[in-house]
């Protein structure tokens, strides 16, 4: 099936949705979205959203740009820094004025709380579930502005004719129809790729499919050797544990009872930001100081109190108890570090526009917003609460750019074989002559990225793990798909998915391999020094038959010369 | 390693229309350990046992509202349910009721989305805004609490009898949606939207059966948002 719209947007978290009311102003726009909307995992954002409001501290963006450049360990650029920060004040006041509801200080102002890396009381909070309310939010806004959705369709390929965006091929999930949709500008929202990791705090939706379908557009991707872990990840399961736990006063303890923070950030301790938090945690359950010699430590909330953990902290109560079986009113709560955010993607301009070479060059009508994309405002270690910023900020720049640019954007010509080349690739998928079921290959990369490309990194297990990827590829090519139907094809979805991790799992671990440095969420064993002289830049990199090829950007340095980073 | 639980048997909900009209059940057998959820559980048996097992399933954390379905008769998120917490050692899984099944456990819920589209679910403000943002004390902002931490997973209204037997049932989700803006301090089209939902699909149609309170996987009790929104338009409306 055709359709045409000016604007299509891909995905519809907050950065999508932030952006389709500001695309709506401008054309005919729509939303494809692989999940219901408020099913995105923005939602499950706890802790808050930063900006320089000043409600509970004398504040202003000036320190909030200072604390984000030092927390991206200088590699991120300082022009969209500032461009983040000055418009978040206004983002918020935005977000308040579409109804968000904030939690409110007593004079009935958005409250605030500390958060990891911010010197001030920077995050505007509701409880801790504040990623909730503003995808609901904006999904009200969406529905009052008659966006018109396409739930549950999933994007399998961008179509690039001539140096151009001229649409995307979709499944439709619930009758596994193709649909082509021609469009004068695209916007990715596609969010992150957190499933790449056996421990992760990501939706099982996380797969990076924005990512995959423009590598595999010729497109390149930046950063992605920067993955970043949460601290406080739920023992086992890696579900989220709010930083606001610790933005509250919470305390991270190691088998021996000790606030395991004094050792590595004595300054801001529990409140450092989050590479240096997970590092942290990681050595004391390395060195066998995890609670009984195990693989994790604890989070202690129960010293701030039944009210205020009931007031601000319902969710993290609720899942201690339901995921751990922990009542965290009266035990401290098991976490470890998991897989939660990707400080790379599709390399942008500070609009949104995807940039396609280290030039700086453009692709008309492609552009690219919220965890997907990489502008890049989070450099080698994103702060918390700066993502939801981003995704607010950024998607309504990029929503904005999309209608400015409409003019200026033809109808290109759409590949004609676009839509066959999507049937075939899916035949192919379908038709392997193996009999490997394919969650085992899925389990095997999950597995492996865990062990060989997380916290802590050096050459042999990263190498190791390209080969392991090399051999999951070859044996997800003979892998079979069981369930032949058309109707709400999910184990179909789940194999375009997992094609999607191999694809870029390889960048991610080949970045890595390649970047002999150890900056942000990215630690080198074997390299574990800042090397500002050869790799204070950017990654770029394009899929190539022999594997990742590499490029570099500068980093641009606006108002803070790199220094060195202590906490 | 994690203590195991044992067997467990799955009698799980099946129909494909592309290959039968009929549903079925089908059962399946797993061995289950500590700290396992409904979801694990599913997520295993489509892995290991039946590629061809569909349901939702997003954000394993009990805040997306994918995997709301029928379980051992009662609604809730299979992802936030420990299989160690259910009695006995059969389970029934079963699509959310009242809501027409696409294939196995996933349901069309369109219903319940438009349901929502008819008590003006978004927020109004017809005086204009400040420089910095609206003021709202702590108190009221607890007003609406509870409605605002709706995931939208439509478990209370798959299980309302009043929704089952009439379909233009506004029914308690989208009920919990008008509370949640008539009862915000902020919101200014009380009026309007107290007129939506005093009609006779409204919250006259909820006849305290208390279905809801028990469905919701969130404790929010959207009964009593609507026994206030039932006392508001008997005040308020004429």
């Amino acid at each position: 099936m055709l359709h045409r719209y000016d604007t299509v947007i891909v995905g519809a978290g907050l950065a999508g949705m932030r952006a389709a009311v500001e695309a709506q102003a401008g054309g005919s726009c729509c939303v494809l979205t692989k999940v219901f909307p408020t099913r995105s995992h923005s939602g499950a954002a706890q802790g808050g959203i930063a900006a320089a409001l000043g409600n509970e501290d004398e504040d202003d963006w000036t320190l909030h740009m200072f604390d984000t450049v030092k927390g991206s360990d200088y590699l991120g650029d300082q022009d969209a820094i500032e461009i983040l920060v000055r418009a978040a004040p206004d983002a918020i006041i935005g977000l308040e004025h579409m109804g968000t509801p904030f939690s409110r200080t007593p004079a009935g102002r958005i409250a605030q709380r500390e958060f990891g890396g911010h010197t001030r009381k920077r995050a505007c909070y509701a409880a801790d579930l504040t990623g909730h309310v503003i995808l609901h939010t904006l999904y009200e806004q969406c529905l009052r502005h008659a966006v018109r959705f396409f739930p549950e369709f999933m994007v399998l390929a961008l179509a690039i004719e001539e140096g151009a965006c001229a649409g995307v091929v979709a499944l439709d999930i619930a009758t596994g129809e193709l649909h082509t949709f021609r469009a004068r500008a695209v916007i990715l929202a596609t969010g992150g790729y957190g499933r790449a990791f056996r421990i992760s705090s990501n939706a099982h939706a996380n797969t990076g499919d924005g990512l995959s379908v423009a590598a595999r557009a010729g497109l390149p991707l930046e950063d992605m050797e920067f993955v970043q872990y949460h601290p406080t990840g739920l023992f086992p399961s890696g579900i989220l544990v709010t930083e606001g736990a610790r933005g509250e006063g919470g305390h991270i303890l190691n088998g021996a009872g000790e606030r395991l923070m004094e050792r590595y950030a004595p300054k801001m301790m529990e409140l450092a930001p989050r590479d240096v938090t997970s590092r942290a945690i990681q050595s004391e359950i390395n060195e066998g100081r995890g609670i009984g010699g195990g693989a994790f430590v604890h989070l202690d909330i129960r010293h701030l109190g039944a009210e205020k953990i009931m007031k601000r902290l319902p969710q993290i109560l609720d899942l201690a108890l339901r995921f751990a079986g922990v009542d965290a009113l009266r035990e401290p709560i098991p976490i470890q570090p998991t897989a939660h955010y990707s400080m790379g993607g599709i390399p942008t301009d500070n609009d949104g526009r995807v940039r396609r070479d280290a030039a700086g060059a453009v692709v008309p009508g492609l552009y690219a917003c919220g965890e997907c994309a990489c502008v890049s405002v989070h450099g080698a270690n994103r702060l918390g609460c700066n993502s939801l910023l981003e995704a607010v900020v950024f998607g309504e720049r990029a929503g904005r750019a999309a209608c400015a640019d409409l003019p200026r954007l033809g109808w290109a010509a759409f590949p004609p074989a676009a839509e066959a080349g999507v049937r075939g690739d899916l035949a192919a998928l379908a038709d392997g002559q193996g009999r490997e079921p394919f969650a085992r290959i899925r389990d095997d990369l999950q597995e492996g990225m865990q062990r060989n490309c997380g916290i802590f990194r050096s050459e042999g297990p990263l190498r190791e793990q390209l080969d392991i990827i090399r051999r999951l590829k070859e044996r997800f090519a003979a892998a079979r798909l069981t369930d032949r139907g058309r109707r709400f094809n999910t184990e179909l979805v789940e194999m375009i998915e997992l094609r999607s991790l191999l694809d870029f799992s390889e960048i991610v671990v080949a970045g890595a391999l390649a970047r002999t440095e150890s900056r942000g969420a990215h630690y080198r064993t074997d390299y574990p020094r800042r090397n500002d002289a050869d790799w204070l830049r950017h990654s770029l990199a394009w899929t190539g038959p022999e594997g990742p090829v590499f490029d570099h950007v500068p980093v641009r340095i606006t108002r803070y010369e790199p220094k060195e980073r202590k906490y | 390693m994690t203590e195991s639980l044992g067997k467990y048997t799955f009698r799980i909900f099946r129909y494909d229309p592309e290959r039968s009209a009929r549903p079925r059940r089908d059962t399946f057998e797993m061995e289950v350990s500590r700290g396992m959820t409904v979801l694990d559980c599913l997520q295993a048996i489509k892995a290991e046992q039946d590629g061809t097992l569909t349901f939702r399933r997003s954000c394993r954390s009990a805040i997306c509202g994918s995997c709301a379905m029928n379980i051992n008769g009662k609604n809730d998120l299979a992802c936030h349910l420990q299989v160690a917490l259910l009695r006995g050692r059969r389970i029934a899984v079963e699509p959310l009721p009242g809501y027409p099944v696409i294939r196995d456990l996933v349901v069309c819920m369109d219903e319940f989305y438009d349901s929502l589209m008819r008590v003006l679910p978004w927020f109004v403000r017809k005086t204009g805004f400040p420089d910095r943002e609206l003021p709202q004390s702590p108190a009221d902002r607890d007003r609406i609490d509870n409605a605002v931490n709706c995931i939208l997973c439509g478990s209370c209204t798959s299980s309302c009898p009043s929704f089952w037997y009439n379909n233009r049932s506004i029914g308690p989700g989208a009920l919990l949606k008008a509370f949640r803006f008539i009862f915000d301090s902020r919101d200014e089209a009380r009026g309007e939207r107290l007129a939506l939902v005093d009609g006779r699909d409204g919250v006259w149609r909820c006849r305290t059966v208390y279905n809801c309170e028990e469905a919701c996987p969130k404790g929010l009790r959207p009964n009593e948002a609507i026994a206030a929104l039932k006392i508001a338009a008997l005040k308020e409306t004429v």
